[in-house]
C-alpha cells in the first residue's frame, strides 16, 4: 500500500513534469525572454534616387532609448533626465504611458524615447553604465534632399497593431512606409533585420553573446529604389501649381514611367519624419486644414475630363465605323437634337474629326455620340451600344485603376448600361439624355492620372504600359505585371488621326500657347463645367510629335478655360524636360504661371519653413 | 566470557556477504549523478568556473568520499550498537541542537550550523537518524501497542517532536517539516486511520477555504459552500461505511440532499436567507441526531462521525483566523502554491523561475552545461534545494523522469527490505527511512515543479552540502547494516 502511495507520487509528478518540459511551449519562451536578450539590429532603409541618379531620399542615424523596467535598478533619475534633456515630470509621465501600452513587459525591451539627437546621444552614451537597465538602439530616420514629391514617395510611420498581426516581420515599434512609394515598395526597402543575441543574467548583466554571436544575424540593408521621377522636373510643376488646387501628371509614353506627377496643395516631406511626425500628420489630416495635402488629386482626384475626352471619343468613333475620317458633322454653334442643345463655340460647319479635335467641337462628338448609341440596327438597344463605348474606355484605361505602384489609386468613374437603367429605367433613356458625357461631362470622372495615361496611349499611337514610379529596384526585378504592354482594341491608323488632330489643335486650334518652335506638341484642351464654381481648367498633351518623349495632363481646379491655365502649365513642363530650361520668349508665360493663384484669398506660404 | 563467545558467534564477520548491492548501487548512481549536476549548476559561462567547480563540485566529491568511508564504517561496525544505544544517540542529538540554537552563528537568519574548521554541519540533518532509531527503539519494546495505548502514543509523538520544536528554535522550519514524515510511521505501526484522515480532510479544508474566497453561491464564498457540501457527503459516507448504519447515511444524505434543494430553490425565487447559518445549523443538526441514534443503538462509531461533521465545520471558520497568523511570508508560499497568487516578482519568483528553467529543456534538454536559466542564475539556490531545475533545463523530461524513476526504485527497494526485517527495530527504522525519503522527494520535487509550497529542504544525494548528504547516507547504511544482519536476528 505504501509502494503504491509512492508509485502514485512519481506517476502525478512525471505527469506533471510531461505537461511542464513536453506538452507546454510557453516556458520555452519564457526562458527565451529571461535568458536572451534580443537585441534588434535595424538594417538601413533602401535609398531612392531619381531617373538621372540623383539622390532623393536617405537616412540618417537616430537613437532610441531603450529600457528593461526590471533591469532598471539604482537609476540616478534626475541625473538621467538631465543627460536626456527631460524633466522628472516627462520621465514618471513616459513610464506611466509605457506601463498602459499593450506590449509593456518588465522582462523586454521598452522604447522609452525616440530619436535622440545626436547630442544628446553622445552624453547619453558616455554615462550609460551608469544607468543599468537602459540601452541605445540606433534606428534610421528619412531625410530628404528634395523637399518635393512626397504624394510620390510617401513617408515612414511607427507600426500599428493591424500591421504586427498582418505581417510577423513587424514588432512593436519598427516602421513601415506609409503612403507612396515608401508604402508600395516596402517588401524591398525595409530589408532584413538582424538580430544579435546576448545572455543576460538574472540581475540584468549581459554575460557576452549566445554561442559567440554564431546564430547572430547581421541585418541586411533595404534595395535602392530608381523612381521614374525626374525630380527636378517634380519640383518646377509643383512650383508651376503653387496656389493652384489641382495636378501634373507627367508619363514617359515609351515605358510608362511617371516623370511627374505633382498633387496641389503639397506638403513638406520632412514634415512627416521624426518626433513631430504625429502631431505635424494630425495638422496635415484635420478637417481644418482646407488643402487636404494628404489627398494626392493627380492619383485619387475624380474630375469631369471635360474636352481632354474628345480624343478619346474620336478614337471610339472610328473604330467603330460610326464615322471614318470624312465624315462630317455639322455644329450651329452646337448640337440642337430633339429639343436639346449643346452650345459650342464659332468655327467652320460642317467639319470632320481632325478639325473637330482641333477646334474642340461639342456638336460633332454629340453627333458621333448619338449615331452611335442610338444605333439599334448595329447595337441592337441603346444600352448595348453603351456597353460597347464604355468597354473602349475601360480599355483605354479609364472606369477602373490603371494599377499604378502607387498606393490608394482612385478609379474615377463611366458609368455603364446599368446605372443609367436604373436611374432611368430600362429603354427610358438614349443618347441624347446622356449626351453630355460625349464631352466628358455628366456621369464620367477621371484621374488626372487616367488622363495623362489616354495622352501616352495616343503618344505611343495605340498602346501604354501601366504608369509607374519606379524605374528599377536595387539587385531584383521589377514586380510582375507592371511592366506588361496594354493594347486597346483600336486600330493604330486611327490613333494616327487622332494625334494629327491634336497636333492642329496646337498649331492652329485650342492649344497655340503650346506650340513651341523647336519641339512639336500635340495636345487636347478641356474645360470642364462643375458644380462647384468656376469651370476647370485641363490640358493633355505629348511631344515630340513623331517620337514622343513626354506625355503631360495638367489640370487647375476652377481655372476657368483649358488656354488658361492647363495649355501654359503642360508647355512649361513640356518644354522644361525636353530643354531643360524655358526659352526667353517664353518666359512671360512661366512667370504669369509661377505668380499665378486661383485660390483667391486663400494663398498658401509656398516655402515651407526650415 | 560466555558474553564474548556470544558476541562472535552473533557478529556477522562480513557485513558484505549480505549486503543489499541493489541499493548500494542505486545510491553510488544518485551520488555522482548528484556531483555532476552540481557542476552544472555552479557552472559560469564565464571564466571563473574552474573556482566554481573548486567551490561546489569539487567539494561535494570530497564530501562523498568522506560520505563513503561513513558508510563502510557504518558495515564494519556491530549492528546492534544501534539499537542498543539509540536512546543515547537520541538524546546526545537533542542536546546538540538545543546548543547548536546559541552557539550556531547567525546565518540568514537561522541557527543551525557548527563550523567545525572549514567545515560546517546541520545537526538537525543528523538527528533524523537518531529520531528514526529512537522510535524504532520504542516500538521494539516488550509487548509495545501503539493502538489503543494514549499513553504509547504521546510517547511515539514526543520522540518525533522533541527534535522538530528544537529544531524550529533554530529557525529551520523546513527541516522540522521533514520530520512530520515519521508520522506515517505511526500510522504503519496501527495508529487509528481516523487520525490520518482527519488531518488529510483538515488540509483539503484548509486548501478550499483559503483557495475559494471570492466567487459567491448562495450568498457566500464557494470554498464556504465547497466544504459544507464536503462535510455533508463526508458525514454521510463515515455514517454508512465507518458506523455501518445504512440507515443513518440514508437519512443523512435525505437531509442534506434535501436542505441544498431548499435552499437553492427559495433563493431562485428571491428569498435571501443567510444560507450559510443555515448550512451550519443543519450540519449540527445531524451530529446531535447522530449522537442520539448512537447511543439508541450503542453505536459509538457515529459520535466520531458527529465530532467530524461538527469539527469539520468549525475547522474551516478558523482556517482564516488561523491563516492570519501566519507569517505573511508563509501566507504568500501557501497562497501562490495554490495559484492564487501570481506574482512573478514577489513569492512565486523562485517557483516561476524554477518551472520556466524545467520547462524549457524539453524532452531532451539543452544539453549538459547548456542550461542558460540556471547558469545565468534566474534560479534560485540551484545548487541546493532547486538542483532538480538544472537536471531538468539541461537533460529534459528525459533526465527529470530518470531521476524520479531513480528515487522510485530507491524507495520502493527500501520497502521490501523494510518488509522483509524479522525484528521491530529494523522494521520500524526501514519504514522511518522509507518516509523520509517519501517526503523529501515529493516536497522538494513537488516545490520546483510548483505542485507544494517552498519548503527549504534537499533533494537527497542530489543537493549540493556534505550535512545533507552525510544525514541521508548514515540513515541509509545503518538501514543496510541492519538489514545485512538479519538472518542473525532470532525471531
Amino acid at each position: 500500500m505504501v509502494g503504491g502511495f509512492v508509485v502514485l507520487i512519481a506517476v502525478i509528478y512525471i505527469i506533471r513534469l510531461f505537461t511542464l518540459q513536453v506538452a507546454e511551449d510557453k516556458y520555452k519562451v519564457f526562458a527565451e525572454n529571461n535568458a536572451f536578450l534580443r537585441k534588434v539590429q535595424y538594417p538601413s532603409r533602401g535609398l531612392m534616387y531619381d531617373r538621372n541618379g540623383e539622390l532623393v531620399v536617405y537616412n540618417q542615424p537616430a537613437y532610441d532609448v531603450m529600457m528593461i523596467p526590471r533591469d532598471m535598478k539604482g537609476v540616478d533619475t534626475l541625473d538621467f533626465c538631465r543627460t536626456v534633456g527631460i524633466t522628472r515630470e516627462q520621465f514618471d509621465q513616459r513610464i506611466d504611458e509605457m506601463k498602459k501600452s499593450p506590449g509593456y513587459s518588465v522582462y523586454t525591451p521598452q522604447r522609452f524615447m525616440t530619436h535622440l539627437t545626436a547630442r544628446d546621444y553622445g552624453r547619453l552614451q558616455e554615462k550609460l553604465y551608469r544607468y543599468p537597465g537602459f540601452y541605445t538602439q540606433k534606428r534610421i530616420l528619412r531625410q530628404y534632399n528634395y523637399k518635393a514629391a512626397a504624394n510620390v514617395l510617401g513617408n515612414v510611420r511607427e507600426v500599428n497593431q493591424d500591421d504586427i498581426d498582418r505581417d510577423e516581420y513587424y514588432k512593436p515599434g519598427d516602421y513601415t512606409g506609409d503612403l507612396g512609394v515608401e508604402k508600395s515598395y516596402e517588401r524591398y526597402l525595409r530589408g532584413d533585420k538582424g538580430v544579435e543575441i546576448l545572455m543576460r543574467d538574472a540581475y540584468g548583466r549581459i554575460q557576452g553573446r549566445f554561442e559567440e554571436g554564431a546564430l547572430d544575424m547581421p541585418p541586411h540593408s533595404g534595395r535602392n529604389l530608381t523612381l521614374s521621377l525626374d525630380i527636378k522636373l517634380q519640383q518646377y510643376a509643383e512650383s508651376l501649381m503653387v496656389n493652384k488646387i489641382g495636378a501634373v501628371v507627367a508619363i514617359e509614353p515609351k515605358t510608362g514611367e511617371i516623370l511627374c506627377m505633382v498633387s496641389s496643395p503639397t506638403y513638406d516631406p520632412t514634415l512627416l519624419v521624426g518626433r513631430e511626425r504625429g502631431k505635424n500628420y494630425r495638422m496635415l489630416v484635420s478637417n481644418d486644414n482646407a488643402d487636404h495635402p494628404l489627398f494626392d488629386r493627380a492619383l485619387m482626384g475624380a474630375y469631369p475630363p471635360g474636352s481632354t475626352f474628345k480624343p478619346g471619343q474620336a478614337l471610339i468613333l472610328l473604330q467603330e465605323g460610326i464615322i471614318d475620317l470624312n465624315t462630317a458633322y455639322p455644329c450651329y454653334h452646337g448640337y440642337i437634337n430633339g429639343g436639346l442643345k449643346v452650345g459650342c463655340h464659332g468655327h467652320g460647319s460642317p467639319i470632320p474629326v481632325k478639325p473637330a479635335l482641333q477646334t474642340s467641337c461639342n456638336a460633332f462628338f454629340c453627333w458621333g455620340f448619338k449615331n452611335m448609341v442610338d444605333r439599334r440596327s448595329k447595337y441592337g438597344s441603346s444600352a448595348n451600344a453603351f456597353e460597347v463605348w464604355k468597354n473602349h474606355l475601360v480599355q483605354l484605361g479609364y472606369g477602373y485603376k490603371l494599377g499604378v505602384d502607387i498606393p490608394n489609386e482612385g478609379r474615377g468613374f463611366i458609368p455603364n448600361a446599368k446605372f443609367y437603367d436604373k436611374f432611368y429605367g430600362e429603354g427610358h433613356w438614349s443618347a441624347n439624355t446622356i449626351i453630355s458625357v460625349s464631352i466628358g461631362q455628366g456621369e464620367v470622372l477621371a484621374t488626372p492620372l487616367q488622363m495623362a495615361n489616354l495622352c501616352a496611349t495616343i503618344a505611343n499611337r495605340g498602346h501604354f504600359i501601366t504608369p509607374h514610379a519606379v524605374k528599377a529596384i536595387q539587385d531584383t526585378v521589377m514586380p510582375e505585371g507592371l511592366l506588361d504592354v496594354r493594347t486597346p482594341d483600336i486600330d493604330r491608323k486611327w490613333f494616327e488621326a487622332v494625334a494629327e488632330g491634336m497636333r492642329m489643335a496646337v498649331t492652329g486650334g485650342t492649344c497655340r500657347t503650346a506650340n513651341l518652335p523647336d519641339i512639336m506638341v500635340a495636345g487636347k484642351t478641356g474645360t470642364a463645367q462643375n458644380p462647384h464654381g468656376k469651370d476647370h481648367s485641363a490640358f493633355i498633351g505629348f511631344a515630340p510629335y513623331d517620337n514622343p518623349q513626354i506625355a503631360v495632363a495638367v489640370y487647375v481646379e476652377n481655372g476657368g478655360f483649358g488656354a488658361t491655365y492647363g495649355v501654359p502649365i503642360g508647355s512649361l513642363v513640356i518644354e522644361k524636360y525636353m530643354n531643360g530650361e524655358i526659352s526667353p520668349a517664353r518666359k512671360y508665360i512661366e512667370t504669369n504661371m509661377l505668380n499665378a493663384n486661383t485660390r483667391g484669398n486663400r494663398v498658401i506660404k509656398s516655402k515651407p519653413k526650415d | 566470557m560466555s558474553l564474548n563467545q556470544n558476541r562472535r558467534t552473533n557478529a556477522d564477520p562480513s557485513a558484505f556477504r549480505s549486503l543489499d548491492w541493489l541499493t548500494v548501487a542505486l545510491y553510488l548512481i544518485m551520488v555522482v549523478l548528484g556531483a555532476i549536476s552540481i557542476y552544472a549548476a555552479s557552472y559560469d559561462f564565464d571564466h571563473a568556473s574552474i573556482f566554481s567547480f573548486a567551490e561546489f563540485s569539487g567539494k561535494q566529491f570530497r564530501w562523498i568520499g568522506l560520505g563513503l568511508v561513513i558508510a563502510l564504517v557504518i558495515l564494519l561496525s556491530d549492528y546492534r550498537i544501534y539499537e542498543t544505544y539509540a536512546y543515547p544517540f537520541y538524546v546526545f542529538m537533542l542536546v546538540l541542537l538545543a546548543v547548536t540554537i546559541f552557539i550556531a552563528p547567525d546565518t540568514k537568519g537561522s541557527h543551525s550550523w557548527l563550523k567545525f574548521g572549514p567545515m560546517s554541519l546541520q545537526p538537525a540533518e543528523f538527528a533524523k537518524c537518531a529520531t528514526a532509531l529512537a522510535l524504532a527503539k520504542l516500538f521494539s519494546g516488550y509487548n509495545f501497542r501503539l493502538a489503543g495505548s494514549w499513553h504509547n502514543l504521546f510517547k511515539a509523538v514526543g520522540i518525533i517532536l522533541a527534535p522538530v520544536v528544537l529544531i524550529i528554535l533554530q529557525k529551520e522550519t523546513g527541516s522540522a517539516l521533514a520530520y512530520m514524515a515519521l508520522f506515517f510511521v505511526l500510522y504503519r505501526e496501527g495508529m487509528s486511520g481516523l487520525i490520518m484522515l482527519a488531518a488529510l480532510v483538515a488540509v483539503v479544508i484548509f486548501v478550499v477555504a483559503v483557495k475559494y474566497t471570492d466567487p459567491m453561491i448562495l450568498d457566500m464564498t464557494k470554498g464556504q459552500f465547497i466544504v459544507i457540501v464536503l462535510t455533508m457527503l463526508t458525514a454521510s459516507a463515515m455514517s454508512g461505511i465507518y458506523a455501518r448504519s445504512l440507515e443513518v447515511m440514508r437519512n443523512l444524505t435525505l437531509g442534506f440532499g434535501v436542505s441544498i434543494g431548499l435552499a437553492f430553490l427559495c433563493n431562485s425565487l428571491g428569498l435571501h436567507l443567510p444560507w450559510l447559518w443555515f448550512f451550519i445549523a443543519v450540519i449540527v443538526l445531524a451530529g446531535v441526531y447522530m449522537v442520539l441514534t448512537g447511543l439508541r443503538n450503542h453505536l459509538g462509531r457515529l459520535y466520531a462521525c458527529a465530532v467530524f461533521a461538527v469539527g469539520a465545520v468549525a475547522f474551516s471558520f478558523s482556517v482564516n483566523m488561523l491563516f492570519d497568523h501566519l507569517a505573511p511570508h508563509q501566507q504568500n508560499r501557501i497562497l501562490v502554491s495554490l495559484g492564487i497568487k501570481a506574482d512573478p516578482r514577489g513569492a512565486g519568483y523562485n517557483v516561476n523561475q524554477s518551472m520556466i528553467a524545467i520547462g524549457s529543456g524539453g524532452v531532451t534538454g539543452k544539453g549538459f552545461l547548456n542550461g542558460t536559466q540556471t547558469k545565468l542564475k534566474y534560479v534560485p539556490e540551484q545548487h541546493t534545494d532547486f538542483i532538480f531545475c538544472t537536471i531538468g533545463e539541461e537533460e529534459g523530461f528525459v533526465g527529470t523522469t530518470a531521476v524520479i524513476v531513480l528515487f522510485l526504485a530507491l524507495i520502493l527497494r527500501i520497502l521490501t527490505i523494510a518488509e522483509r526485517q524479522p525484528s521491530t527495530f529494523s522494521r520500524v527504522y526501514a519504514y522511518s527511512v522509507a518516509s523520509i525519503f517519501i517526503f523529501h522527494l515529493c516536497i522538494n520535487v513537488g516545490m520546483v515543479i510548483g505542485l507544494c509550497p517552498v519548503i527549504g529542504i534537499p533533494l537527497p544525494f542530489f543537493s549540493y552540502g556534505g550535512s545533507s548528504l552525510w544525514g541521508f547516507t548514515i540513515l541509509l547504511f545503518v538501514l543496510l547494516r541492519l538489514d545485512s544482519a538479519r538472518k542473525l536476528i532470532r525471531r
